[in-house]
């Protein structure tokens, strides 16, 4: 498979391993932060950290768009199921998300719940066509890789002109999301540098993450999504750090550049604003971090349709979701890791989805932990 | 003679005596009267099932199938039930899946399976062209693999609570004196084998599914196992464990022969064989092919020193040309599957958590 | 976050659609977020989408960098 095979070679990590080594000081330690969830699944699933020096750390982020889905949300899709009666379209991350009352996507769909889960929402469009006397809600989340699909969707659904087909939208932006964690950085959280998304920067490109190597100095490198791109976006952050340089960097040139996908974001623009402020799972509310139909597609807004309220729900006692997804704390230091909280039984989301830090930990990690 | 007039036509006809218009398997669907054990029902075994399936026991006609005792040996019984979707599917349907599945529960045991059963328990509605297929389907894989289904039965419920058909499978196989295959028996030292690509069954399905929207050349691995099995232990290696991996995949074999056995296991992603449509169809939908469903595929567990003599044997028959060695047994209270990645780090493989879900993250 | 593979496309569709092929296993998706897509290039597919071109030059690139000897700890900052 072109383009994925180079990118995951076994005899070039070794050399590049091998180099790593070369270059880090082995006076200090480097702790970096690779923010996006794809990223923590792929470090898991390849086993990247075992190539990695003893002083190089790598502390895993919240750009894991189940991850920082509060609970609240969640309810809400579980209510316009069960009881506005509506065919309500998921992507397949969420259906295991524990919600309120012991109900989660997929148990309400037990208890008769019109849950179907797509692989794309030109699906879930389709099946407001196919469906005309029924409801279909499309329940949106991710950040920015996932929003410009959604905006095609909509203006799909307006220009067919459907009256049955409404978006659940709970879309999030990654700079607000970086924002809030290096604002806790050097207190709570030692952090070096961050590896940043992939898919995210070839819609946003890699301007939007200027300001944040300037203003809190700390080097940046977006790396591709495979082994290899993240092995040597490490090496570039060790050698900013070397350095004393607090650049962005693009390791993921191949498909990333400064200004990224001027098409999409301007699809976003056309279809989406932002919400003034948006609660996030573990990092709290953050202003101007999520959005909202524009007015003029307000038709097609599921809150405003069936009157839906935002009920903030708080994570289940001993939980610790909130600092994993901040990298204060790691999951084995969470007292419900591995015994009560477990990929079977989740308590939060950081073990249902599968790039969550706990369940890229429990699911392909905890031999290491004795 | 009367005459009688049908349908405007006034014809001179010899009414028959006791007619009973034929099943109309193109257009005909099952209904209910199909289950309530009357002359419906068994006009649909008549007609249907017998027809396809007939042979010296289901023609005894009786309750029960009367067998011979088979000879010195263990008997060993294994049972199966049935429920894909869809029904039909590349590379096979419900029907041969029921065959060649059972019966790989029986040979995996070391036994030579000898008679299958068959139950079904159809929708009603469900169109009577596609239930002729499906048992015609089973017919060949029986015949093929030369277990004939001896006896069965049929029930039919209502609308809506069946998915088509379901089909449970029982099989009867004797394993000879002496011979001794247990998932319990995976010692530290032994080597991992499986008979070939995996994987393909499972994304066989996946592919398939309308709301997906793929197009692959991938096809299901349904098979019989038993030849493939006799070869295997005829090689003169000491086979200590066979297992045919399905539901959850490798992954999820071997961690209840790790679980039985009480070791731990050490594999090799650069050693497993997987095709690429199988690779590509996993990368799009986010799922790990360890975890994907098998039909036609074995894990062998022998000594290292034996591990030659095996592979020889499976690549020299047609179901086992791309076998090979993948991992190795070790020592391990904690009983983890590990894998070393073909990047050059270190994995657990864990048990499935519920189904695995495509993904978008 | 963001499940997306390389993958080339083989067709042109009416409606901004394509077909893709990855290894033999072939999918429609939507060039609604693309321009100037030819048969031949290879597109990030997500969600049944394609987000961006691939760049083969800069593959090549980012393919070399990998295999640089690179410097020592310590070595003076290369401005």
């Amino acid at each position: 498979m072109k383009y994925l095979a180079e990118f995951r070679d076994g005899e070039v990590a070794k050399k590049l391993a091998a180099a790593i080594a070369r270059e880090v000081n082995p006076e200090r330690r480097y702790r970096f932060m690779e923010f996006c969830g794809g990223h923590t699944h792929a470090i898991s699933r390849y086993g990247v950290a075992d190539l990695l020096p003893e002083n190089v750390r790598m502390i895993h982020g919240p750009g894991c768009p189940v991850c920082v889905l509060p609970i609240g949300r969640i309810d809400q899709a579980i209510q316009l199921a069960l009881e506005e009666g509506v065919i309500l379209c998921t992507y397949g991350d969420c259906l295991r998300v524990p919600a309120s009352g012991g109900l989660s996507l997929l148990k309400a769909k037990a208890q008769g719940g019109d849950i179907r889960m797509i692989y794309s929402c030109a699906d879930a469009v389709t099946l407001a066509r196919q469906n005309p006397d029924k409801q279909v809600v499309f329940f949106a989340i991710g950040f920015e890789t996932t929003t410009p699909p959604t905006a095609v969707a909509i203006k799909q659904a307006a220009a067919l002109g459907l009256s049955n087909f409404s978006v659940l939208c709970c879309h999030v932006l990654t700079p607000p999301a970086i924002a809030s964690i290096m604002e806790g950085v050097d207190e709570q959280l030692q952090l070096d540098g961050f590896v940043g998304p992939a898919h995210v920067s070839t819609i946003i490109g890699s301007r939007p993450y200027e300001p944040f190597a300037t203003q809190y100095r700390k080097p940046v490198v977006i790396a591709g999504f495979e082994p290899l791109d993240v092995l040597q976006a490490i090496r570039m952050l060790i050698r900013q750090v070397n350095d004393g340089r607090a650049e962005v960097e693009n390791e993921f040139s191949r498909a990333v550049d400064r200004d990224g996908n001027r098409k999409a974001q301007a699809l976003m623009d056309e279809v989406f604003e932002l919400r003034e402020s948006f609660e996030w799972r573990g990092l709290g509310t953050l202003p101007h971090s999520a959005r909202r139909l524009r007015a003029e597609f307000a038709g097609f807004d599921a809150e405003r349709r069936f009157a839906l309220a935002y009920r903030p729900v708080a994570d289940q006692k001993g939980c610790d979701c909130g600092e994993i997804l901040r990298g204060i704390k790691r999951p084995q230091e969470c007292k419900l890791f591995g015994t009560v909280c477990t990929p079977e039984n989740p308590i939060g989301s950081c073990m249902v989805s599968s790039e969550g830090a706990c369940a890229a930990h429990y699911t392909y990690g905890r031999y290491k932990d004795g | 003679m009367p005459p009688t007039t049908l349908m405007g036509v006034t014809r001179m006809v010899e009414p028959r005596k006791n007619y009973l218009r034929p099943l109309d398997l193109k257009h005909g669907h099952v209904d209910m009267a199909h289950g309530a054990g009357g002359r419906a029902m068994a006009q649909l075994i008549d007609e249907l099932f017998a027809r396809h399936l007939g042979n010296e026991w289901l023609a005894q006609g009786d309750d029960g199938a009367v067998l011979p005792a088979p000879g010195a040996g263990r008997l060993v019984m294994a049972t199966d039930s049935h429920v894909v979707s869809p029904l039909f599917f590349p590379g096979g349907d419900i029907g041969c899946l029921a065959v060649h599945g059972t019966i790989n529960d029986v040979a995996v045991m070391g036994a030579q399976p000898l008679w299958l059963s068959a139950a079904f328990i159809l929708e009603e509605g469900l169109p009577l062209a596609d239930l002729a297929r499906i048992v015609a389907s089973m017919a060949t894989a029986a015949r093929q693999a030369g277990v004939p289904i001896v006896t069965g039965d049929t029930k039919v419920v209502e609308r809506g609570k069946g998915d088509g058909v379901f089909i449970t499978t029982t099989g009867v196989g004797l394993v000879p004196p002496g011979r001794e295959l247990s998932g319990s028996r995976a010692q530290p030292g032994d080597a991992i084998l499986v008979s070939g690509t995996l994987g393909d069954h499972g994304m066989a399905i996946m592919a398939g599914r309308e709301n997906l929207g793929f197009e692959s050349p991938i096809v299901s691995d349904t098979a019989a196992l038993h030849g493939l099995i006799a070869d295997l232990l005829a090689s003169g290696g000491d086979i200590h464990v066979l297992r045919d991996p399905t539901r959850g995949g490798l992954a999820t074999t071997l961690n209840e022969i790790a679980r039985q056995s009480g070791v731990g296991m050490m594999l090799q992603e650069k050693a497993l064989p997987i095709s690429p449509p199988v690779a590509a169809a996993c990368e799009f939908l986010g799922l790990d092919p360890l975890y994907v469903a098998n039909e036609g595929k074995l894990v062998a567990i022998c000594p290292q020193n034996d591990a030659e003599k095996v592979l020889t044997a499976m690549r020299g028959h047609p179901l086992g040309a791309c076998a090979a060695v993948i991992g190795t047994v070790h020592h391990d209270p904690q009983r983890f599957v590990q894998m070393t990645t073909a990047f050059g780090g270190k994995r657990m493989v864990d048990w499935l958590t519920g189904d695995q879900l495509p993904r978008i993250c | 976050m963001c499940l997306a593979i390389p993958a080339q496309v083989v067709e042109l569709r009416e409606g901004d659609n394509a077909v893709v092929d990855l290894a033999g296993v072939r999918k429609e998706i939507s060039l609604s977020l693309v321009d100037d897509v030819a048969v031949g290039d290879y597109v990030i597919v997500h969600v049944g989408y394609a987000l961006n071109k691939l760049d083969p030059e800069e593959a090549a690139k980012t393919l070399a960098l990998f295999a640089e000897l690179g410097q020592q700890a310590g070595d003076s900052p290369r401005h």
